[in-house]
Parts: C-alpha cells; structure tokens; sequence
C-alpha cells in the first residue's frame, strides 16, 4: 500500500504549484486592469471554458484519490473485508486500555482497529518517531469506531487522541503503542 | 494641522460626528466594536501563536484553551457578524433606495452582538469553559472539567449574540418587501422572489429577460439571510439542550449524557455550524464582490443572471455540504461521506470559482482602472478565496481527510486564509470604499500607512496559512500543545507571520483613527441630533 508521506508529497507539489500559479494570475490581473485595454469585452466563451475547467476539477479530484489511494476504497468496504488482526481499544477517563503493550502487528498484515468510548468524543491515530500521520479517526461515545488499515513496512507508532477532549485529554499519548515487525 | 490636532479633530477636521445621520451613526458603532473584537481576536491568536512556539509560563493549558474556544467566535460573532450586519442594515435600503423597516431593531441586533460578545468571552476569560466552537457530545456538558457558572454565561453570552442575529434577518427581509409611508404599496411576494433568486432563475429559460426587482447584492444578503436564520436557529436548541443539563446540574440531579446519540448530535450540530463557513459567508462575499466591483468600474456585472444563479445553488449547496465535517467518524453512514461530503462539496469551488471569474471580469471590461485601496483589497479578498477553496475541497476526500483531519492544514491553508485573507480583506475593501460615504467625506489621513496595512495582512495572511499548512501536512495536530519541540520552526515562522498580521492591524487602526480623529469616534457614539430615516444627511 501506498505510503501515505508520498501521497502528502504530492499534494505538497500540486498545491504549491498551484498557489505560485494563482497568486501570479491575480498580480498579473491587478496590473493589466490598470492599463488601457483592447475595447473588445471579455469573451463569453472563455467564461464558460473556465466553467467547465471547473467542474472536471471538481469531480476529478475524487474520482483520482479513489483510483490511486488505497485506504479509500479499503475504508469504504470494511465491513466487507476479514483482518489478519483485531485490536478492541477503550477509552475511559482520557484514558487508552489497550489490548496489548505494544501491540504487534506482522508486516504486511491487514488488521482491524475497533475503538469505543465510554464518556467523550476522542480520537485515535497512529505517528510515526517523527511525529508525522500514519491514519487517524474520530472515536464517538455511544458508537463502534473502527478503521482497517494495510501495515506494509517494519516500524513503531505512537498512539495518540487527535481529537480535543477537554484540557485533560492533552496528554493522551501512548509511545510506541504499536510494533510491526518482519 | 499638527499630529496631536489631527489625533483630536481627524485629517483636516473633515470627518464632524454632528453632521451624521442615526443611520450613518449606526452603521458606524457596528464598524468599530467589530473592528475593536477584531483586536481581541488579533491578540489572541498572537497568544496562542506564540504558546504553540515557546510556552509561556503565565498561560496555563486552561487558559490556552479557553482562548482557544473564544478566539474564533469573537472573531466570528464580535468581528465579522459586527462588520457585515452593520454594513448590510445599510447597504440593503442604500440599494433598495427606501428607509430601513426599523431602526430601533438595528439598534438591538448592535447591542445584543455588542453584549452577547462580550459576556461570552468574559465567561471563557474567568471560568476557563472551554468545550471549543464545535461542542461535541457530551464535552460542553462535562462538569469534571469545566466550571457550569461559567458554561451558563458563555451559552447566554452566545444566545444573545444569536438573538441580535435573528433581529438582523426580520429586519432584512422586512426592509425589501415592506412599504414605507407615503408610497405606493409595494409587491411583497415578487421582491421576496426576486431577493431569494427565483426570477434570476426564471430568467435564465426566458427568451426575453425580465428586469429584476432587486438588486444582485440585495439577492446576496437574503440569501445568505437564510442560511444566518436556520443557524441562529440550531445554535439556539443546541445552546438550550446544554443548558437543560448545566441547570440540571446546579439543582443537584445529572442527566445522562448517552441519552443524545453523540452521532446525531453532530450532524446536526454541523449542519447548522457549517451554515456559516460553507453557507451565508461565501453567499454575502460574493455578494460583496458583486457590490464592490460594479461600485469600483461604475459598470453592469459580467453574466448578471449565471451570477444569481450561482447564488442560488450556493444555497441549497450550503444545506447539503454538512458531512464534509464527518469524514473521519466512522459511523457516519458511507454514502453521506461520498454525497454530501465529496460531491455537494466539490460544488463550492464551482460557485465560488463563479463568483471570482465574475468580479475579475467585471473589472476587466471596465480597464484602465486606478488601482485605490478598494480594489487593492479586493483583489486580496480574491485572492484569499482563490486559495482556501481548493484546501478546503482537498481535505474533503474521504482519502485525503483520514492523513489530514484535525491537523493545521485544516485550520491554515483553508480557515485562516478564508478568513484573514480571503473574507477580511474583502471587509476592508468595503470599509476604504464606504468610509467617505459613511463619514460625509473624511478623508483618509495616510494613503502609505493603508499599502503598509494592505502589504502586512496579505503576507502575514497568507504566510501564517502556509506555515501551519507545511507543520499539519508533517502531522501536526490542531487544538492541542506539543512539549517535546516537535514542529517548533514552523510554529515560530507562523507566529512571525501572525506579527506581520497585527503590524498590518495597528497601522490599520491607527489610520482610522487619524482620519476620524477622538472627537469623532466619541462622537459616533453620542446620539444623533438629525431627526431623519433617511441614510444619508440632505444634500449628500
């Protein structure tokens, strides 16, 4: 399965090319305004040629995650898919009770996070040593919480709330919560 | 004049309060207390840029938090709702060229927007409640961490701000369809039609094109009127809902929190919510840029019809774009995420993109222009919007959302520049464009002083989005501290940024207090001695 760092990395790309583009469109525009122009107006077909622009942006954006990001259509089908793992996860009192410490997880293996809380919304995702995302979700009271996720690559995650819980849930953090080994 | 003469009496001694009619008068007090809430909010993102960068010992995390929680609605509801209800209480009878329905209304709505700000703040200042802006299930009603004296205060701070907004709506709507005395009776339902964009839709399949009843920008402000009266209404039953369990609380008997499903809550809860970020703020920007483009060029707006058109698909896209916010609760049901989360969304970069191709062009056939402060910021305002959109329609794919959710992406690249560039910088344009028609013809004391604040906000702005877009696209979580250093560069980068921004503000400020001078600010505030309903003083 695709990393998800290289995913953020093209988004980065596409993104910032996209700004750098944009703001040189408008400086451009503002300037231009200023000076005397053709008489002719602005022609209607350009207008509607932009309008179309934008609705193939528009859908094409999904229709291009959905073929070139797994994790979509993996979290779309859950229910319908067996995990080589589960790990059932409470949270009670701002609290993680694992299942395990650390909870391991052989390279390659699907495996199903099922998450519940007893009190307040939550959050649960995994980082990386460098602090950056593997996945994440919200946990709602009241609710089964769960998220399938493909681990491809040996290495250690930290747990953590990414969902605001009140000052107390600030340190809602588990180093090294989950191992996948080889 | 001299600067302490000109600090008193304002440049040149032009701007007299005396001269000013109670509309102008109004408008006037809604214009200052948003800009002096625009200052809170200015601060205290500053705290908190530079708490996520160097911890200050004398801000605890309670603190942190409760700032956290009063930042964006002060911003929201002190500021913006301030800035925007005062100038529409003015510009919807300017334009529809007859009195507003009631003064005394407008009055309340700038009290109760005043007050409700200030008595919520207050509550998050002293008590430290801090269930943040989103009030998920069952936190605003947890009493383990927050104090119910304070949590009864910030709701009734809140409740009255949406009271102020309810009068605003009545107020709106009553203005286009009423008739005022001495005229002929006026065709309430067809202006109402007109103003909800029904004959601009009618126009569109008629081979011979009606003249509407009501101005584009008029169309603009009661449609978003909508959308501002069904969130005043769900902000309300939420806000009665907490507060049945915090009296429950004080009489000595806890309801129990699992008897609202926390699932349900939230949709509802960001269906009404969301009718501000993805409903009544792009429709009255839009509408604003329809207004200001064609006072700037003096010219008809490109593709009047496509333009109302937009507006009302905006609305209904505004009713349906909620679950963008649920993409990550993984029982929100599937095809909730892909309809309303996805799809409706992905129409916001189609009716906004409208809305900017319009302006531009509108501009455009009207070239050679000067470039004055007006255009200048709305060209940022554009510009602002040109960039937040498509974050926003990023993060609302249900794959791209599961690495992004809750980071600072979310809150940078898209909130921050939506609303400091993009929605901002559009208030400012209206702000150096009115302010002479406002004023009876004050004149600004300092053309550099108004390109420092151009230049500070738009690089501040746009600077602050990115570097918190760079730390949430490495992970870094919103609404929460680090204490190990992660991401400190970034955080120090945004802070800097966010200086620029109150560097831009403080010229801003003074600016306009150098063109009104301290007798005029008192003097807005003293009752106006013209007798009229008229918006302006005869003569102008």
């Amino acid at each position: 399965m695709v990393d998800p760092k290289t995913v953020l990395w093209g988004q980065t790309i596409a993104y910032t090319f996209y700004c750098l583009a944009i703001m040189a469109v408008v400086a451009w525009f503002a300037y231009k305004v200023t000076r005397k122009g053709k008489e002719k107006p602005f022609p209607p077909a350009l207008f509607w040629a932009f309008f179309a622009l934008l609705v193939v942006l528009g859908v094409s954006l999904h229709i291009v995650t959905h073929e070139t990001i797994p994790w979509k259509a993996l979290d779309l089908e859950r229910h319908k898919i067996a995990a080589d793992r589960e790990f059932e996860i409470a949270i009670v009192g701002h609290e993680f009770r694992l299942p395990a410490r650390p909870m391991v997880i052989r390279e390659g293996e699907t495996v199903r996070f099922t998450v519940t809380s007893d009190d307040l919304t939550y959050g649960f995702g995994l980082f990386r040593p460098d602090s950056s995302m593997l996945f994440q979700m919200q946990v709602l009271p009241g609710h089964v919480n769960d998220i399938l996720w493909r681990f491809d690559r040996p290495g250690r995650y930290t747990l953590r709330s990414t969902e605001y819980s009140g000052w107390k849930g600030l340190r809602m953090i588990v180093p090294d919560a989950v191992e996948v080994v080889e | 004049m001299t600067f302490i003469d000109t600090l008193i009496q304002g440049e040149q001694g032009l701007f007299k309060p005396e001269s000013l009619t109670p509309m102008q008068k109004m408008t006037l007090r809604f214009v200052v207390v948003g800009l002096v809430y625009y200052a809170f909010a200015v601060i205290e993102g500053m705290i908190m840029r530079v708490v996520e960068a160097v911890h200050l010992p004398f801000v605890s995390e309670e603190q942190f938090f409760a700032i956290l929680t009063a930042h964006p609605l002060v911003g929201i509801f002190g500021s913006t709702y301030s800035i925007v209800f005062g100038a529409f209480l003015f510009l919807v009878p300017f334009l529809m060229k007859k009195p507003l329905w009631s003064l005394k209304l407008g009055h309340w709505t700038f009290g109760l927007l005043a007050g409700g700000t200030f008595v919520f703040w207050s509550a998050g200042f002293l008590s430290h409640y801090s269930p943040l802006y989103t009030l998920y299930w069952p936190l605003p009603a947890d009493f383990s961490q927050f104090s119910v004296v304070g949590g009864i205060f910030f709701i009734a701070g809140i409740a009255l701000v949406m009271a102020g907004a309810a009068l605003f709506v009545i107020n709106v709507f009553k203005t286009i369809t009423y008739t005022p005395p001495g005229w002929d009776k006026q065709p309430a339902g067809a202006l109402l039609g007109s103003a909800l964009g029904l004959s601009g839709l009618r126009n569109l399949f008629r081979k011979e094109k009606k003249e509407h009843l009501v101005p584009l920008p008029v169309a603009a402000v009661a449609r978003g009127s909508v959308d501002t009266a069904l969130n005043t209404a769900v902000i309300l039953f939420t806000g009665v809902l907490i507060l049945v369990y915090m009296v429950g609380h004080v009489l000595g008997f806890d309801l129990k929190h699992s008897a609202i499903d926390a699932l349900l809550y939230k949709n509802w809860f960001w269906w009404g919510l969301d009718l501000i970020a993805d409903g009544l703020v792009l429709i009255f920007v839009a509408g604003a840029w329809y207004l200001l483009a064609t006072m700037i060029t003096g010219k008809k707006l490109f593709m009047e019809n496509i333009a109302r058109a937009a507006l009302l698909v905006e609305l209904v896209v505004s009713w349906t774009v909620w679950s963008h916010h649920l993409m990550s609760d993984q029982a929100q049901p599937g095809i909730l995420k892909l309809v309303s989360g996805e799809m409706v969304t992905a129409f916001e970069l189609i009716t906004q993109g409208l809305a900017f191709a319009i302006t531009l062009i509108t501009l455009w056939n009207a070239r050679p222009l000067k470039m004055t402060q007006p255009l200048k910021f709305l060209f940022g305002g554009l510009l602002g919007f040109a960039l937040a959109v498509p974050a926003g329609i990023m993060q609302a794919d249900l794959g791209l959302n599961r690495i992004l959710h809750n980071t600072q992406w979310v809150v940078g690249p898209h909130v921050h520049v939506a609303i400091l560039v993009g929605l901002t910088m559009t208030l400012y344009a209206a702000i150096y464009l009115l302010l002479p028609v406002l004023t009876n013809g004050a004149k600004l004391w300092s053309d550099k002083l108004a390109n420092v604040h151009f230049w500070c906000h738009l690089l501040g702005g746009i600077g602050m989005g990115a570097f918190m877009g760079m730390a949430g696209l490495q992970g870094m979580l919103r609404r929460t501290l680090y204490f190990g250093g992660e991401f400190r560069t970034y955080m120090i980068l945004a802070a800097l940024a966010g200086a620029l921004l109150l560097v831009g503000f403080l010229a801003f400020f003074l600016n306009i207090v150098m063109t009104v001078g301290l007798r005029g600010v008192v003097g807005i505030f003293l009752p106006s001695k013209l007798k009229t309903k008229d918006l302006l003083p005869a003569g102008n």
